[in-house]
């Protein structure tokens, strides 16, 4: 009954005290691990909300800066060069039908030179002409501007005779794929397409909007997305996104991409890609089960209405806002900083039912004071007026020249504008109930409550959506009847955030495939990829500090009254929250934004502004005030830039510069003085002819990161490298 | 009338002390408020449940799985809603750092345990061997897990795991 000899136990024993050991061992490894990853997911996490931040506080920007000239719009006389600046946003000075427009597109007279080496379209396209086409996109090659124009006007004359709601079915078991946004990123298009298979009648798509815009190739994508429309119409389905909008554009990008590649005949793209985008069908639905559309819903979406109205009537959504949308307008409207999402509904002012004449003015007197009263007058009229602004009657010629006024505004139109902008603008929230989107200035957000009525209203069972980027490339929500799907991978920085598609079966079960288009063939670690991305978005931030400066320093010194100085960190986290409005966690990014402090928790501010960047040597510019005015204002400036550059030559005179930051100080409501300006003239290199490149003059005044970071950087990459050299 | 001296230096030592807790602690707040503020999507004082262990860890703290399960059963609501909310969450964590408790790994033990591993001493392992340990072991990594220590840990040219060198290189200095 023994079991067995003394030793063989002894071997057990030692053993299990081995077994014991490398278990005791594995779990403290793994204790170690998991800390180390929930450290990196913290700052990834603080890294996004960052970026995001930094990319809503923009778009507010920008809604009050279309707002503001809406309201210029009104009340400016009408002789005023000013207004002739910018009355072309609002208004379509041609007054043209549709088909009179044709001739003015013509490709025909576009010659080809010998030289051209890119592909040659010919029309009806073909399967080998879309890969010809893929093919020189993939060896950034730029396709001829005749064909450009060619394919454009194809794709116009297809839109045209499209339904807004494109009904498809999953018959003959065929999987249907689904794209989020793609904003210019080529390389995820091309990415997807090598996962996916190429479009075609086996391998049917859905583009849900947002093409254009922010990545470098956005005409790239809207060529291939047309051409691959144009061979394949009826299993190729694009729907609007919100930045399919020539508005939008002028601010984000894609405008000035086409005027770069395309110098002769930008314009005429540009003009042709307006109609187009507003010709795009507004959604999706599958098996009449699966919704797909850009944004997302509002309680009041109704299908049926969408599918009736006029769609190309909505050229652009960022403007004033009509009945029943909301009003935010200069300064008093900063919203609570304690959440981008938490909103203040604004109360409208007491509906007015007089309409007086209001004098006009010129630039000049408003620049000079308000009243609030007039203020509020304003505001009303606008909101009556505002619409016939941009909801135009195409058939109707005379309203273009109506006067605000006097505009009657019909219920139906503003409706119809309202289902657009909430399709193509809304987000979903977590909470039950439907409120306006003062974040993004368009649309609402809506709760899973609004998601259930309106699915069962409409017998609909999942809503696909995108408009937000997410980490994952894709996010349920509200019980699963929500999935938002986003294709453009890197879109803050390489390594933020995956792409993904969705496969759809006749089940209609969403099946998710997730990627990453990485510039070079070595994967980042996630360690690699978090510190790449929050280098990117503390940079952006510094930049968003340093505009500010100004103001964060009247902010520090309302905490130091004897002027020591200096403040405490808690005092510095509270004053920056005040002036920048971004929600953000100051004091866990108290340590990455401030080397230079600390005695006991205490920052000497004019030593952290010293450190905070260095810019490109234009030293002189220091005198004029202006600097802080340009960082801040930046993209306003740039925007202001383009619209008055009305021939879209990337040029304008000194005249129009002075103009620009007289349109922009009134904006502000701060004094900028004739002479500020001219000496922000002189210090730049005028051409010859005395006028000012807008690329140049913007580039200038990029900040360039100081020297400590660059040199943390190499330190940081050195030891990363210590594993993956590349 | 000494001991009369005694209770004052007592009384005001006591003073001192309660001051400075306090400081302490509203300091202690701030931190957690923070790190919770990080995941407060919605800006209402909750966060998902699945988030509580990130936060936890990024305050210092180096729990095991099974303790962070207890943490989390502790603030949880009677009737699980899958959100803690910010005052359930506060007093537990703040014992929780004021006791020191899930203390940190320090680098030589790390590093002995390794070792252990490495039962043959070559100052290398597998990747095979540790995935070995690592997913069949102790609380085992998730694929996903595995996966991504793999990246950063393996030599690619030599397919090994030279643990010293990992070790060092991801105990470095965390500017955070």
């Amino acid at each position: 009954m023994g079991c067995g000899s003394a030793k063989p136990t002894q071997h057990n024993q030692n053993h299990k005290l081995q077994l014991k050991k490398s278990m005791r061992s594995a779990l403290l490894i793994q204790r170690w691990y998991r800390q180390y990853v929930a450290r990196l997911e913290m700052r990834r996490r603080c890294t996004w909300n960052i970026f995001q931040s930094i990319e809503y506080a923009g778009q507010q920007d920008q809604i009050k800066l279309y707002n503001f000239f809406g309201f210029l719009m009104d009340h400016f006389t009408p002789a005023s060069s000013e207004r002739n600046l910018i009355s072309h946003i609002f208004r379509e000075n041609e007054v043209f039908q549709d088909v009179e427009w044709e001739p003015y597109f013509c490709y025909k007279s576009i010659e080809v030179p010998d030289t051209y080496a890119g592909p040659h379209l010919t029309f009806p396209l073909t399967v080998s002409n879309i890969t010809e086409l893929v093919e020189a996109f993939k060896h950034k090659e730029q396709l001829h501007a005749r064909f450009v124009l060619q394919l454009l006007g194809e794709t116009w004359r297809l839109l045209r005779v499209l339904p807004n709601i494109t009904e498809v079915s999953t018959c003959h078991s065929k999987e249907i794929t689904i794209c989020g946004d793609l904003h210019g990123h080529l390389e995820d298009l091309l990415l997807v397409f090598y996962k996916n298979g190429l479009p075609s009648v086996e391998t049917p798509y859905v583009f849900n909007g947002d093409f254009v815009d922010r990545g470098k190739d956005s005409i790239e994508i809207l060529l291939i997305l047309f051409a691959f429309q144009l061979v394949y119409p009826n299993d190729v389905h694009l729907n609007r996104g919100n930045h399919e909008d020539h508005i939008v554009n002028l601010r984000y990008g894609f405008t000035k991409e086409v005027l770069g590649k395309y110098r002769l005949h930008g314009k005429k793209i540009l003009k042709l890609l307006q109609k187009i985008f507003s010709w795009l069908p507004l959604a999706t639905v599958i098996d009449q089960k699966v919704l797909i559309l850009h944004g997302g819903i509002s309680d009041t979406t109704d299908l049926k209405l969408i599918a009736k109205l006029e769609r190309n009537r909505c050229r652009q959504a960022v403007k004033s806002k009509g009945p029943g949308g909301q009003y935010s307008d200069g300064e008093g409207d900063r919203y609570s900083a304690a959440g981008r999402r938490r909103v203040r509904s604004l109360t409208h002012s007491n509906p007015a039912t007089a309409r007086h004449e209001l004098q006009r003015r010129s630039l000049q007197a408003y620049s000079i004071r308000t009243s609030p009263n007039v203020e509020e007058e304003l505001r009303e009229r606008r909101r009556w007026a505002g619409l016939s602004a941009s909801y135009e009657r195409i058939h109707d010629p005379i309203s273009s020249d109506s006067d605000p006024d006097s505009g009657e505004v019909l219920e139906t139109d503003a409706e119809e504008w309202k289902q657009i902008v909430d399709m193509l603008w809304s987000d979903p929230m977590l909470q039950d109930g439907c409120i306006p989107n003062e974040v993004r200035g368009g649309g609402c957000y809506w709760g899973p409550d609004v998601t259930q009525e309106v699915l069962n209203r409409h017998n609909l069972c999942l809503l696909i959506r995108s408009h937000e980027c997410k980490q994952d490339g894709y996010e349920f929500c509200h019980n699963r009847k929500v999935l938002t799907i986003f294709s453009a991978s890197n879109y803050y920085e390489v390594g933020s955030n995956r792409g993904a598609y969705i496969r759809l079966g006749p089940d209609l079960n969403p099946h998710v495939v997730q990627y990453q288009a990485s510039r070079s063939t070595r994967e980042l670690t996630l360690r690699q990829s978090v510190g790449r991305t929050e280098r990117s978005a503390l940079r952006a931030l510094r930049e968003q500090l340093f505009a500010h400066k100004s103001d964060l320093i009247s902010a520090f010194e309302e905490y130091d009254p004897e002027h020591t100085g200096v403040i405490s960190m808690e005092r510095w986290a509270v004053a920056t929250e005040t002036v920048l409005h971004l929600g953000l966690p100051w004091r866990v990014l108290r340590s990455q934004l401030v080397g230079c402090s600390t005695q006991e928790g205490m920052i000497n501010y004019n030593d952290w502004f010293r450190e905070l960047a260095l810019m490109d040597p234009n030293k002189e510019l220091a005198h004029t005030g202006l600097l802080e005015t340009m960082y801040r204002h930046h993209s306003n400036l740039e925007t202001i830039f383009r619209i008055i550059d009305t021939d879209h030559s990337g040029l304008i005179s000194f005249e129009e510069f002075r103009q620009t930051w007289k349109l922009l100080s009134s904006h502000l409501k701060m004094e900028i003085s004739d002479k500020a300006i001219s000496d922000l003239a002189l210090s730049i290199d005028f051409n010859k002819d005395g006028s000012i490149d807008i690329n140049e003059f913007m580039e200038a005044f990029r900040l360039v990161d100081c020297s400590n970071g660059a040199t943390r950087l190499m330190q940081l990459t050195s030891t990363e490298s210590l594993y993956h050299t590349s | 009338s000494t001991r009369y001296d005694l209770y004052r230096v007592l009384h005001a030592a006591l003073c001192l002390f309660a001051i400075c807790s306090e400081a302490i602690v509203s300091e202690l707040h701030k931190r957690i408020s923070s790190a919770f503020d990080v995941f407060d999507h919605e800006s209402n004082h909750t966060v998902d449940v699945r988030e509580i262990g990130t936060i936890i860890r990024s305050l210092g703290c180096f729990p095991t799985e099974a303790q962070l399960h207890d943490v989390i059963a502790e603030i949880e609501e009677e009737e699980p809603t899958g959100f803690i909310r910010f005052e359930r969450f506060l007093p537990t964590m703040s014992r929780i750092l004021l006791e020191h408790r899930f203390r940190p790994v320090p680098e030589d033990l790390l590093l002995q345990a390794f070792e252990v591993l490495d039962q043959q001493k070559r100052g290398h392992l597998d990747p095979e061997e540790l995935t070995r340990y690592l997913t069949q072991e102790g609380e085992p990594f998730t694929q996903e897990e595995m996966e991504e220590m793999l990246s950063a840990a393996v030599d690619p040219d030599k397919n090994l795991i030279f643990y010293k060198d990992f070790v060092s290189v991801m105990t470095v200095d965390d500017p955070w």
